[in-house]
Parts: structure tokens; C-alpha cells; sequence
């Protein structure tokens, strides 16, 4: 990068011949403007724009479905209707539902599971650059974006769920004292959510091809995550391979959120358990939650001062 | 680099400062005791500045939107050519002192409104640093408000990106529909507004805050003549609560009217810094 050689000539016509400038400012206290504030002082200050974070995400709910005729509807009717496809897809075309009881049920629990990750990953992704002129306007920790998207997923998930759990209930589970444990894990999913939003983010913010990219890694996420097959029955069983293998699918946080919900909320999925999720899985989805949540925090404030740049 | 050509161009220039340099002591005598000015205190020091922007997508015809073209480009390991840098702001140096009103001039992409925001500390410096004393802060809200939501939930939205409480909130809240002069059309969206019922809501949000220094930029004071008056009034409030004040526009009247200093921008340089009167007629000379 060249400097222009006449930037010497300026500061020294700008009556910089005494004093440097940077001891001037020191002298009266003031301050850079464009400082990281220390990590803590930047969670307070995203703690005070909690209204501002919210209002963003109804905001962008309301807003994005106002110029359609049904308008709020679409967000029971989208889960329903890629419910059903998938349902056609791989419960009847292809005929995944063989061994594996109750598989409408087993299908949408991990769908819907997944779906949330999945959606908060993409809107995550272009929240940083979908909003360069907000922030080259106004003030607030840059984070307050991301969040807001996935908050804005977490409005659509509650309706979602709820779907979930009627359709879930019309194949024939019936709910028991273990449903108390689904906000549980749909909370660890959503500290999961903010950091893998909170990453991508920054990702997305320096490199512009992600938002390309990023459909395929979720469908190659999607694949791995045993959505439409059991993890165990498939590695194991179908194709021979050792059992650490299917450890490791399962040890993936998207996996273990939709296994602990599906032993949640189906009775035949793995009877011998009884509705308790594997130890490896629930310790596998408070690892992931409390890691992403740690983490994408640190990295994304990392590089709060340059998120404007474009 | 691209910026480069343009540079030999620019160098030529050197920038000239007023010779009667009394009309503003307290822009020339930083190094020494600014005390001895009555307002002396600095609150924004602006230390050789320089901003780099990173623009995507202005690549021409030819050379975009073209598979084999940009495989060739992969394989010849060039960067892209849609991204390009443009060297907006370039080592400008000033000082600005508590109860001054700096009005900025100068061509369209001269880097006003580039050093303005940098002042604001939203954009992020490639060299040098900007001092200043609390949060300047953007009169505009613009950019948060959403199109397709009523002017009502706008309000709060944009009360809230401006970082108020939800007290102060409900407080301004009648406050901004009163001034706006909207009435009923609050509860309509505003993709439904005119632009100039759209152009007074945001204004009206926007400048419901106070601060202590406050950046405008041009083309606030839009709508009819009796709106116009009004906020040029309202902008004499803001002005006179605020320490410091930055302004932008094109309409040189408005400047020389309510400004005590005027920094002429040529190509991201400080032309000329010092007393309206002067550097207005220079500038309408060059």
C-alpha cells in the first residue's frame, strides 16, 4: 500500500509542528475513537442494547412476511409443508422408514431440530454484511446483530415446536413428565446458535464467499446429522463400519441436540433407555452449547473495531 | 493500484491555509498552549487520517460475471478485480475545540461524509487515529428503520438503535410524532409515506437525542418549507446543547450562516481550513 508522500506536507500546514497530536489528546483525555472496549465492558454494553436486539428481531419477523397474503401464517405453514416433502421424500420414495418405528415422528423431530441450527447459521452469516450501512451510521456492539437474527429464529422455532409437538402427538406419542426436558435442550441449542451465528458472522464479514458456500456445508451437515436415517443402524449396522465411528456422528452438535430430543419425545426410540438420553449425548450438547456460546463471543469481539470496512 | 494515478494528480495541490490565520487562532496553534482560546478545550483531534475503503462489486462489464474469466484469474492468482480500494480520506489533520460548529465542504467524493463517519468512530482508520472527547455521534437513523413496518413500531426501533432506554422511549415518543407532523399516518408503513413524510419521521427520530458531539450530514432538512423551518431550528437547538458540531452540506448558505470554521475537502485532502467567509469564497472560485 503507498502513502501519498504529500500527507507530511498536510499534518505539518495542519500546525503540527510542536506538539505531537497523539500527546495533545492524551494531555485532555481523550480518547481513541474507534477502540475495542475490554471484553467484559463490551457483554454489559451488549446487555443494555437488549431492547434494541429484540425490537430488531420482531421487527424483522413482522416485516418479513408483511407483503404476503397470509403473512404471519407462513411461519406454520413453511415448517408443515417442508415437513411434508421430506415426509414424501424419504419416509415413502425412498423408504427410509424401514426399522425404524414411528418415523414420521423420528423424521420431523430431527428436521425441525436441525432446521433452527441451520437457519440461525445462514441468516448469521449475512448479518454483518446485510447491515453495513446500519453500521457505518449508528453506535451499538456489533454482536447485537447476529444475536438479533438468531433471536429472530428463536420467535420462529416456538412456533415451529409447537407444530412439532402436535404432530408428534397425531402419530401417537403421548406426552409424558420427560416433554419438561425439551426447553432444557432447546436451550443449550440456542447458546449453541448465538456462537455458531456469532462465528460465521465474522466469517462472513471478511469473506464475502461464504454466503455461497455455505448451503452445501449445511447439506453436507444435514447428511451427517442423521436427519433422515438412525446413525447407529446405518454405520454400524448397514455398512459394517466400527462402532467410533458412529460415536464421532453422534459426538456432532446437531446430531446431539435432534438424538436427545428424539429420546425425549418418541417412546421406541432406543425403549431400553427410557426417555434418558445417552450420557455421551447430553454431555456432548452442554460441551458444544457452553463452547460455541464461549467462543464465538471471544472471536467475534476480536474484531468488533473493523467489522465497518466492508 | 488505482489509487496511485489519481494521487500524482492530487499532489500538485498543496493545501492552502488562510493567511490571516488570527481568524482561527485555535486551529494553528495546536502545538503550543491552546488554553489561552477562551473555549480552548480540544475535543476532537483528527491525527493524519487516513481511510481505506474496500468496495466489492465494481468490476466493469468486461471483466465480470465471466466463469472462465474468473478460472483464469484463480489459475494467474490475481485478486479479484470486483474488489477495489478506494482511498477515500488522505492524511487530513485538524483540531477541533469545544463550542465550534465546523461546516465541511467540498466535491461530490471529496470524503466528506467518509471523514465524518471515521470521526464517529465507525469506520475503522488505515493510518493515523482520531481523539475524541465522550461519543460523536451520526444525526441518522436511517439506515435501521424497515420500510414495511408502521411509522409507530419505526419510532421504537429506531429510538432503541439509537441506544435510548425504553423510559426515554415512551418519553419522546409523542415528542417525535408531534414534530414530524404525520398525525395519523403513524400507524400506516412507511413504504405507504410520501418522500417527504418519510423524510420528516426519520429526521424527527434522529434528532430526539442529544450528544455531546454531533456529526450532521447533508440533506437532513428535507420536506416543505414550513418543515425545513423547523428543523433548521431544530438543528440550531441541537447545536447549541451539543459541544462540538460537524456539518455537511451542500448549500454553502446554510454554512456560512451557522458555522464558525469551514475545512475544505478536495479529494481527501484539507484544502483550506479557517474562517467561513474566506474559505467559501475560495471555494467558489476553485
Amino acid at each position: 500500500m503507498s502513502q501519498p508522500e504529500s500527507a507530511v506536507a498536510d499534518a505539518q500546514a495542519g500546525g503540527r509542528s510542536g506538539e505531537p497530536l497523539a500527546k495533545l489528546a492524551k494531555r485532555y483525555g481523550l480518547r481513541r475513537a474507534i477502540a475495542r472496549p475490554r471484553f467484559p465492558v463490551y457483554v454489559r454494553q451488549l446487555w443494555e442494547r437488549r431492547h434494541f436486539i429484540l425490537t430488531y428481531a420482531t421487527s424483522r419477523n413482522v416485516s418479513k412476511y408483511s407483503n404476503s397474503t397470509l403473512g404471519q401464517l407462513w411461519q406454520v405453514l413453511t415448517p408443515l409443508l417442508n415437513a411434508a416433502i421430506y415426509f414424501l421424500m424419504f419416509g415413502l420414495i425412498l423408504g427410509g422408514s424401514k426399522n425404524i418405528e414411528n418415523y414420521p415422528a423420528f423424521l420431523l423431530t430431527g428436521m425441525f431440530i436441525f432446521t433452527y441450527t441451520q437457519r440461525t447459521v445462514t441468516a448469521g452469516a449475512k448479518s454483518i454484511t446485510g447491515n453495513l450501512s446500519m453500521i457505518r451510521a449508528l453506535h451499538f456492539p456489533r454482536a447485537s446483530l447476529p444475536l438479533a437474527y438468531t433471536i429472530q429464529e428463536l420467535q420462529q422455532l416456538a412456533i415451529s415446536m409447537s407444530v412439532l409437538l402436535v404432530l408428534v402427538v397425531a402419530t401417537g406419542e403421548f406426552p409424558t413428565w420427560f416433554w419438561l426436558m425439551i426447553p432444557v435442550v432447546l436451550l443449550l441449542q440456542t447458546m449453541f446458535n448465538i456462537g455458531a451465528g456469532l462465528v460465521v458472522a465474522r466469517l462472513g464479514a471478511s469473506m464475502r464467499d461464504l454466503n455461497q458456500l455455505l448451503p452445501f456445508i449445511t447439506r453436507t451437515w444435514l447428511y451427517a446429522s442423521g436427519v433422515f436415517f438412525s446413525i447407529q443402524a446405518k454405520v454400524v449396522g448397514s455398512a459394517g463400519l466400527p462402532q467410533w465411528v458412529a460415536d464421532l456422528m453422534y459426538l456432532n452438535p446437531a446430531a446431539s441436540f435432534i438424538e436427545w430430543m428424539r429420546e425425549i419425545l418418541i417412546k421406541s426410540h432406543n425403549p431400553e433407555l427410557g426417555h434418558h438420553p445417552p450420557t455421551m449425548v447430553w454431555m456432548s450438547c452442554v460441551f458444544w452449547a457452553v463452547f460455541a456460546l464461549g467462543f464465538g463471543f471471544w472471536y467475534f469481539w476480536r474484531a468488533e473495531e473493523r467489522y465497518g470496512r466492508g | 493500484m488505482a489509487e496511485t494515478k489519481e494521487l500524482q494528480q492530487v499532489k500538485g495541490d498543496k493545501p492552502a491555509v488562510p493567511k490571516d490565520a488570527k481568524a482561527r487562532p485555535a486551529a494553528k496553534s495546536t502545538g503550543k498552549a491552546p488554553l489561552d482560546v477562551p473555549t480552548g478545550t480540544p475535543t476532537v483531534i483528527v491525527d493524519d487520517l487516513h481511510i481505506v475503503y474496500r468496495v466489492y462489486g465494481a468490476a466493469s462489464d468486461s471483466e465480470k460475471g465471466n466463469a472462465v474469466n474468473a478460472l483464469t484469474r484463480i489459475l494467474k492468482r490475481q485478486g479479484r478485480p470486483q474488489m477495489k480500494e478506494v482511498h477515500a480520506v488522505k492524511g487530513v489533520t485538524f483540531v477541533a475545540y469545544h463550542g465550534d460548529a465546523i461546516g465541511i465542504v467540498g466535491r461530490n467524493g471529496s470524503g466528506k461524509s467518509t471523514l465524518l463517519r471515521a470521526i464517529a468512530g465507525l469506520l475503522p482508520p488505515h493510518k493515523g487515529a482520531v481523539y475524541t472527547d465522550g461519543q460523536p455521534s451520526l444525526l441518522g437513523v436511517n439506515a435501521a428503520l424497515m420500510r414495511e413496518l408502521t411509522g409507530e413500531r419505526n419510532i421504537v426501533l429506531g429510538c432503541y438503535a439509537m441506544g435510548m432506554t425504553p423510559a426515554e422511549v415512551r418519553e419522546k415518543y409523542q415528542e417525535i410524532v408531534d414534530f414530524s407532523g404525520i398525525d395519523e399516518f403513524v400507524q400506516l408503513p412507511m413504504s405507504t409515506y410520501s418522500s417527504g413524510m418519510g423524510a420528516r419521521l426519520r429526521f424527527a427520530i434522529s434528532s430526539a437525542k442529544t450528544h455531546d458531539v454531533l456529526l450532521i450530514d447533508e440533506a437532513l432538512a428535507t420536506g416543505d418549507r414550513e418543515f425545513r423551518k423547523k428543523s433548521e431550528e431544530r438543528i440550531r437547538q441541537i447545536r447549541e446543547s451539543a459541544g462540538t458540531v460537524f456539518l455537511v452540506a451542500h448549500d454553502l448558505r446554510v454554512i456560512e450562516e451557522t458555522c464558525n470554521r469551514v475545512i475544505w475537502l478536495h479529494k481527501g485532502k484539507i484544502r483550506m481550513d479557517g474562517d467561513p467567509k474566506e474559505v467559501i469564497a475560495a471555494y467558489n472560485k476553485g
